[in-house]
């Protein structure tokens, strides 16, 4: 391998990796917070139970994810200094206000209130408290939006100039409010959110299910009754982000095809401009000879999706490459992605959210409310729902059991998609690092040795993959234990606690490390 | 006064921060061993940043992406010039956050015990190598005519800048002694004012002769005075410690941090990194800066949201304002 392409091989495969990684608990972060928020915003109003059950059972697995987000999000802060420093002189004048932003923004934001909800439970009243958890909620969504300005402004830079061999901002509000930064920010906010309906989903039907199984005597009727409302919770959720992230993605990819032909021909293994271009369901095909040996398209489809018509000519990856060779010369060999990638990443995005979307869809159905059922069907808030297909009818048994399992396994579905969906629109993206200004091969840091990137690389993927171990088992321990037998506080905490020298003051707190 | 002056000050203020606030949890860090007796001991001195320890740290990703966004070259140097070392800190960083939270997870001793490991060993390194790295900075590295670090991970390894290291390992373990006698009470309380005076003898040693090295090769009349500060500060905090003023002995300890920070700070400008192979290869605030556009945006953004975040940073710390100890560990 030459030395060149191996450096800049490395520094991919552990840019990718740490940034995958990361964004496995960053859309649970995002989309737990606002929903744990929700729930104990429900408690305070109206003091039942099942929801201050429902927000410390939430809150608990939101905390052991969160703690990974924060820990994986410092390697960010640093890597493009560490393994891209051509790439952070070329573009810091633009990229890092908004990472400046972020962190003075919404980093400090997260991190105190965190805190503060934490350790708050006993001193702070409770509205203040209830306030620090959406504040967090309010942090990490801000995080989102600076973050994918920044990532928007590689995928199409704008408010620029070239100067001293770098590019300097001129427009700064152009960098955050551009179409592109707009629609990622609607399409990562609504993906987050099917992440955490779906996260909520599998966990309380894996509840429930085991409730259902339990004696009834043996079942706690407000622990059932906090799981139910967190089952149907999660599936409203995840219907709406579904149907949200499908707008938001078609919307993106509309700009895309404007922005990024390139990527979106490779998205489709589309060879040649067709017109009207047809969408491709599965393709295997010869990319060192451009085209493909098989083939299932859906006719017009792509021209809908492009444009909005079923007639408009869409442009394919070797008319693509041939107009960006005659644009910018030989900075790149070709201009072509890994095209089997970028093919079967984007199906693979979009048939794993929309999976959940559709078992959603059938789950809020399933287990609807009981004006809609015969009257010896209908269940109370603190048991376990029945599944109904019709009025009348009950889903038989074999059919129940694959339910309550298609429940369970939706959650890891829209992980799986965001994580498709970042390795698709990064790696369509290539050769280009910053499109049509500068290569993935120009970015990388010349000083850095091979024998220094191994040494990262492997250090990183192992503390990754035993935290990752760690992490899980914490979840799945935490996940099972279901909610708390904790009693909701009888009266409101003064702000700072019981005061010094009081008779409370020696108290256990009612939370601590 | 150019805007690239404005912004070296900024981020000096964003690094002393971080070196005031997170050098304490370092040192609460190490504490865990060498104070604690016990199971119970040690979750009291954990407890005492709990709620602060991870705003602490933002201060580093603040200062991280200031540095990007107003010094991309000062970033770029920096962080791809340091590269081994940069990156046993972020582990140690990434492992130590970890620890905290999930330390209590599980009532299990062993691992329990690991994640004590992870806690003492991950404060001391970065501790240690946060002076390694300041005191290379100051003295200069290997930088050829392109910015780009030229030397080992090993020329990083110099007797200046471990010197360096030994300050703000001890300075950080002192810093902590004393935030952990005024956040607790109990017996834990009177050890730890005794573990600072010793701590605070050896920072003094350590501390002196770093400054005054650094006074000689780098120095100017202003570093001189924050170094004649932070001397000063050091020694009113090992005396207010010893009469049991812990309040005023905190602010003191703080002071000296801030100083000795400050007069690195001071000792650099008006270069960012100096080269050690030749001085017209150094980085400066002017040639390693970002444009004026950006710099005036992030100035209005800094002005604005820099008090902000100290007012509820600072309210945070009144919330958690009260002393804690063993009574109040829940089971």
């Amino acid at each position: 391998m030459e030395l060149a392409l191996a450096h800049e091989t490395m520094a991919r495969w552990q840019f990718g990796i740490t940034t995958v990684y990361h964004f496995l608990f960053v859309p649970l972060t995002i989309s737990l917070s606002a929903l744990v928020a929700g729930l104990q915003t429900a408690w305070v109003r109206t003091g039942r139970e099942k929801y201050f059950k429902a927000t410390k059972f939430w809150g608990k697995l939101f905390l052991i994810n969160i703690a990974m987000g924060v820990v994986t999000g410092i390697v960010q802060e640093f890597q493009f200094g560490m393994s891209w420093s051509n790439y952070s002189r070329f573009v810091g004048d633009i990229f890092g206000a908004p990472l400046a932003f972020e962190a003075l923004i919404a980093f400090f934001f997260e991190s105190t209130f965190i805190g503060l909800w934490i350790f708050g439970w006993d001193r702070l009243p409770k509205k203040l408290h209830l306030l620090s958890i959406w504040m967090v909620s309010i942090g990490t969504v801000l995080s989102a939006y600076f973050i994918l300005a920044a990532n928007s402004w590689m995928q199409h830079p704008v408010g620029y100039e070239l100067k001293n061999g770098r590019a300097q901002l001129t427009d700064f509000p152009k960098v955050l409010f551009q179409n592109t930064t707009l629609v990622v920010v609607f399409h990562t906010i609504t993906a987050a959110f099917l992440v955490g309906g779906a996260f909520m989903i599998g966990i309380a039907a894996y509840q429930l299910r085991r409730a259902s199984r339990l004696a009834a005597e043996d079942r706690e009727p407000v622990k059932v009754a906090s799981m139910k409302t967190s089952l149907r919770l999660g599936l409203v959720v995840c219907l709406l982000a579904g149907l949200g992230t499908a707008i938001s993605g078609d919307a993106l990819g509309k700009v895309m095809f404007e922005q990024q032909p390139m990527k979106m021909a490779a998205a489709e293994a589309l060879w040649d401009t067709e017109s009207p271009a047809p969408f491709s369901v599965f393709a295997y095909g010869d990319v060192a000879k451009g085209h493909n040996t098989v083939e299932i398209t859906v006719p017009g489809l792509l021209s809908f999706l492009a444009k909005g018509d079923l007639t408009s000519p869409v442009p394919g990856i070797n008319n693509t490459n041939a107009a960006e060779k005659a644009k910018f010369g030989d900075k790149a060999p070709n201009y072509e992605p890994n095209i089997p990638t970028t093919f079967w990443a984007f199906r693979w995005m979009i048939g794993f959210g929309m999976t959940s979307f559709v078992i959603a869809a059938v789950g809020l159905w399933l287990t609807r409310r009981r004006f809609w059922l015969a009257p010896e069907f209908r269940r109370a808030g603190d048991e376990v729902p029945l599944f109904m297909l019709t009025r009348t009818r009950e889903l038989g048994p074999t059919l129940t059991k694959w339910a309550w399992r298609g429940a369970i396994w939706t959650l890891a579905f829209p992980l799986i998609a965001c994580s498709w969906g970042w390795i698709f629109t990064e790696m369509g993206r290539q050769p280009w690092v910053v499109y049509g200004l500068m290569t993935t091969a120009d970015a990388v840091s010349p000083g850095v040795s091979i024998g220094e990137q191994w040494t990262s690389l492997i250090v990183l993927t192992l503390l990754y993959g035993i935290l990752a171990v760690v992490e899980v088992k914490l979840m799945v321990k935490y996940a099972k234990a279901g909610p708390t037998d904790e009693q909701p506080p009888t009266k409101d905490p003064t702000l700072g606690g019981p005061p010094a020298g009081s008779e409370d003051a020696d108290k256990p707190f009612a939370f601590a490390y | 006064m150019h805007l690239h002056d404005v912004w070296f000050v900024l981020i000096a203020v964003l690094w002393i921060g971080y070196f005031f606030l997170e050098g304490f949890d370092f040192g609460v860090g190490i504490l865990t061993r060498i104070l604690a007796r016990d199971e119970r001991e040690r979750r009291v001195l954990i407890n005492t940043i709990g709620p602060v320890w991870d705003g602490n740290e933002v201060w580093l990703l603040t200062a991280g992406g200031a540095t990007f966004a107003a010094f991309p070259d000062w970033y770029a140097t920096l962080f791809s010039g340091f590269y081994l070392a940069l990156l046993l800190i972020l582990v140690c960083l990434i492992i130590r956050g970890v620890a905290f939270e999930y330390r209590a997870k599980r009532d299990d001793a062993q691992w329990k015990r690991n994640w004590d490991h992870a806690i003492f060993w991950c404060s001391l390194l970065p501790a240690f190598l946060w002076g390694v790295a300041f005191g290379n900075i100051v003295h200069g590295t290997k930088i050829d005519a392109h910015m780009e670090y030229v030397g080992s991970f090993w020329d990083l390894l110099n007797a200046y800048s471990i010197l360096g290291g030994v300050v703000t390992l001890t300075l950080f373990t002192f810093h902590g002694a004393v935030f952990t006698a005024l956040k607790t009470n109990g017996e834990i309380r009177e050890r730890a004012r005794a573990l600072a005076l010793k701590a605070g003898v050896v920072t003094a040693l350590a501390a002196l002769a770093f400054l005054i090295w650094t006074q000689l090769h780098h120095g100017d009349s202003w570093s001189f005075a924050a170094m004649v500060v932070a001397v000063l500060a050091l020694v009113g905090a090992i005396g207010m410690n010893q009469i049991g003023r812990e309040g005023w002995a905190f602010i003191l300890s703080g002071v000296t941090v801030v100083a000795a920070v400050a007069m690195l700070f001071l000792s650099l400008f008006p270069d960012v990194m100096p080269s050690s192979l030749n001085p017209a290869w150094s980085l400066t605030v002017s040639n390693a800066s970002a444009s004026s556009y950006t710099l005036g945006i992030m100035t209005w953004v800094a002005g604005f949201m820099t008090p902000v975040v100290l007012v509820y940073q600072g309210w945070t710390y009144w919330v958690f304002r009260r002393r804690i100890g063993v009574q109040n560990m829940p089971a």
